[in-house]
């Protein structure tokens, strides 16, 4: 007998009882399942819920391989034990055994926390509720560990999920019912509840914050420090990192975020899938544009002295924007979430527009949060439904005005 | 304060005595605390409670100060019910209210001036708080001194009842402590708990934590009360 037909033969074993969510959901998570409907007309379409979800797993994929390598190349780099920086993007310095090694040990843990604790909670929900366990956590659980830093302790990412799917998803009704990005919630309040953790120059390279307790303890070691791009930009400091390196992601950020290459990939497989939304994404990177033009603008207009603490996020090249910090990955991997974002296509646009735009205004405004595209998500997410609700209005006014032209 | 006209007890009967502590008498002082509760079924009151909770001790401060406020507002509003004109009742009430918590805040800032620095501008702000007047229009203006007084201390407990859960975990779990007491240990030194690499949740102290808590607590009574669940 096959696999099939005995996870087949288990549903149905279970059928009525308690556990059959989560048998249930296994066996769909493995196959299609046997049962075909007999009445009426149906569409028959090969994209449901699972595949857009495993489409979207795909194209995160190589940023989580990037992630990987880079987790021990910024370590290696950091301790010394690499003497040379990565000059292309298929430097040897780069793709080496010693720094895949490093990066699995600190990444898959996260991979596997992330989605074993978010699973566990959706099938308890799916228990206790007797629904169906729900594909709505594949993604976000690919996407938890990609935009944390790679030193997160391990108890804290497992408070924040469940934190993120429970308050953020199930009590709002569960997948396609709730009103902010799950994987953002998560990251939010990873922020706010362990900010030591989760921003400053010593949790981006795994071992900085071991290497510091080490040199308070009195060893004789250089301190690791590995700010990210944006947090240097944001204290004045001097960056040493290349457009280049910001292009190709050898920078230190969170896991999945620094290649700004790998994104792009990733958003043209979506957009080529149809399954993320080009308007979005294109209007975003429209905003922060012309939000960065605007900054430019009002430092060569001399409006602001270059002693002011917002001028160097101020005189950042408009464009280096898109590069840095976690812009490209929010815009790419989590604006377009179908079920946070706006519906209709105009709506995209005023969506995507203001994500864009307002990330750049947190990003220069704030320096102690100079991660804005999380923020501006989450705000816009709330806003959604209010800007779909004025453009079905507006559709409305404009047939109501049409149909009175005629028979008038 | 719109919604709480429903209580409004029709016109004084002569009533053959009945006991103090009699069946119904003793519903008004615990019904307010689980299945009427002010904060979690009435919604109301909730500005304090947010604002107020990230320690135990204010809390408990506040909670006192309410009851007191509630139980003696109350009665006075429940003796003068008969000579207040309608028209003007609101004001009447709100001079009442004003007097009694001047006199709390008077007595805090005398005997223990650190608590009223911390509380600052929430024992002043007890005036506004919903359940105080919702309580004066909904019971006090249609019962006697007696139960009003009753009522005024059920109300009142229900509420600091539930600030004092939410303060609990919103300390403990926020800053590690109990009325200031490290419980959990030390996290400078890295004694107790934080030897372990356990570390305060900084978001239970801010005050969205505090509305996500009140939302928790109301989910568990209304999962374990069914009939408390509003159709709608």
């Amino acid at each position: 007998m096959s696999l099939k037909n005995k996870l087949h033969n288990l549903k149905l074993k279970y059928k009525d009882k308690k556990m059959a969510p989560a048998f249930n959901a296994i066996h769909t998570f493995l196959y299609l399942p046997n049962e075909i409907t007999h009445s009426g007309a149906h569409v028959r379409a090969a994209d449901d819920l699972k595949r857009t979800m495993n489409t979207v797993i795909m194209a995160l994929v190589p940023c989580l391989i990037f992630g990987i390598f880079n987790a021990g190349y910024q370590h290696n780099l950091a301790t010394g034990e690499l003497k040379e920086a990565a000059d292309s993007f298929f430097s040897g310095e780069f793709w080496s055994w010693a720094n895949a090694s490093i990066g699995l040990w600190k990444v898959l843990p996260l991979v596997i926390i992330s989605y074993g604790v978010g699973l566990a909670v959706e099938f308890l929900f799916a228990v206790i509720k007797g629904h169906e366990v729900e594909e709505g956590y594949l993604v976000t659980g690919m996407l938890v560990p990609l935009i944390v830093p790679v030193d997160t302790p391990l108890w804290m990412l497992a408070v924040a999920v469940i934190f993120g799917v429970v308050i953020g998803k199930e009590v709002f009704g569960g997948t396609g019912m709730n009103i902010l990005n799950p994987a953002l919630t998560i990251r939010a309040f990873l922020f706010f509840a362990y900010p030591t953790w989760m921003s400053g120059d010593k949790v981006w390279v795994h071992g900085a914050v071991e290497r510091a307790g080490d040199i308070a303890g009195g060893a004789q070691l250089d301190a690791i420090s590995g700010e990210t791009v944006l947090g240097s930009l944001a204290q004045g400091k001097e960056i040493s990192y290349g457009v280049s390196d910001m292009f190709l992601g050898f920078i230190p950020g969170s896991v999945g975020e620094t290649s700004s290459l790998l994104i792009l990939l990733g958003a043209l497989f979506l957009i080529f899938t149809k399954i993320g939304s080009w308007r979005i994404m294109l209007s975003a990177v429209l905003g922060a544009l012309a939000m960065g033009l605007i900054f430019n603008g009002v430092v060569s207009a001399e409006w602001i002295s270059s002693g002011s603490k917002f001028y160097s996020l101020m005189s950042t090249e408009f464009w280096h924007h898109l590069i840095i910090g976690g812009f490209a990955f929010g815009v790419v991997f989590m604006a377009t979430d179908p079920v946070t974002a706006s519906q209709t296509n105009k709506g995209k646009w005023v969506y995507g527009f203001l994500i864009g735009f307002i990330s750049i205004l947190i990003r220069v405004f704030n320096p102690a949060y100079p991660e804005g595209v999380m923020l501006a998500i989450l705000l816009m997410n709330v806003f959604a439904p209010t800007i779909d609700h004025y453009v079905v209005q507006g559709n409305i006014k404009k047939r109501m005005k049409r149909l009175k032209l005629k028979t008038a | 304060m719109a919604e709480v006209t429903e209580e409004k007890v029709e016109v004084k009967v002569k009533e053959p005595k009945e006991p103090l502590f009699s069946k119904k008498n003793k519903k008004l002082l615990t019904d307010p605390l689980a299945d009427n509760n002010p904060i979690t079924i009435q919604v109301l009151g909730i500005c304090s409670a947010l604002a107020i909770t990230a320690q135990l001790k204010p809390s408990i401060v506040m909670a006192i100060s309410v009851i007191f406020v509630l139980g003696i507002g109350n009665v006075v509003i429940s003796l003068m019910r008969n000579i207040i004109p309608s028209k003007i009742r609101i004001i009447v009430q709100l001079v009442v209210v004003a007097a009694l918590v001047i006199v709390v805040d008077q007595v805090l800032k005398a005997f223990a001036y650190s608590l009223s620095k911390e509380l600052s501008v929430f024992i002043g702000l007890i005036i506004t708080n919903c359940i105080i007047m919702g309580r004066f229009e909904a019971f006090a203006l249609g019962n006697g001194p007696w139960k009003s007084f009753l009522d005024g201390i059920g109300n009142a407990a229900g509420y600091g009842v539930l600030l004092v859960i939410v303060a609990f975990f919103r300390e403990l779990l926020g800053s590690g402590t109990l009325f200031g007491a490290k419980v959990l240990g030390d996290p400078i030194e890295k004694t107790g708990l934080y030897a372990f690499g356990y570390e305060n949740n900084g978001f239970m102290v801010l005050a969205p934590m505090a509305l996500i808590t009140v939302g928790i607590i109301i989910w568990i009574q209304r999962s374990r009360n069914k009939e408390l669940i509003e159709d709608h």
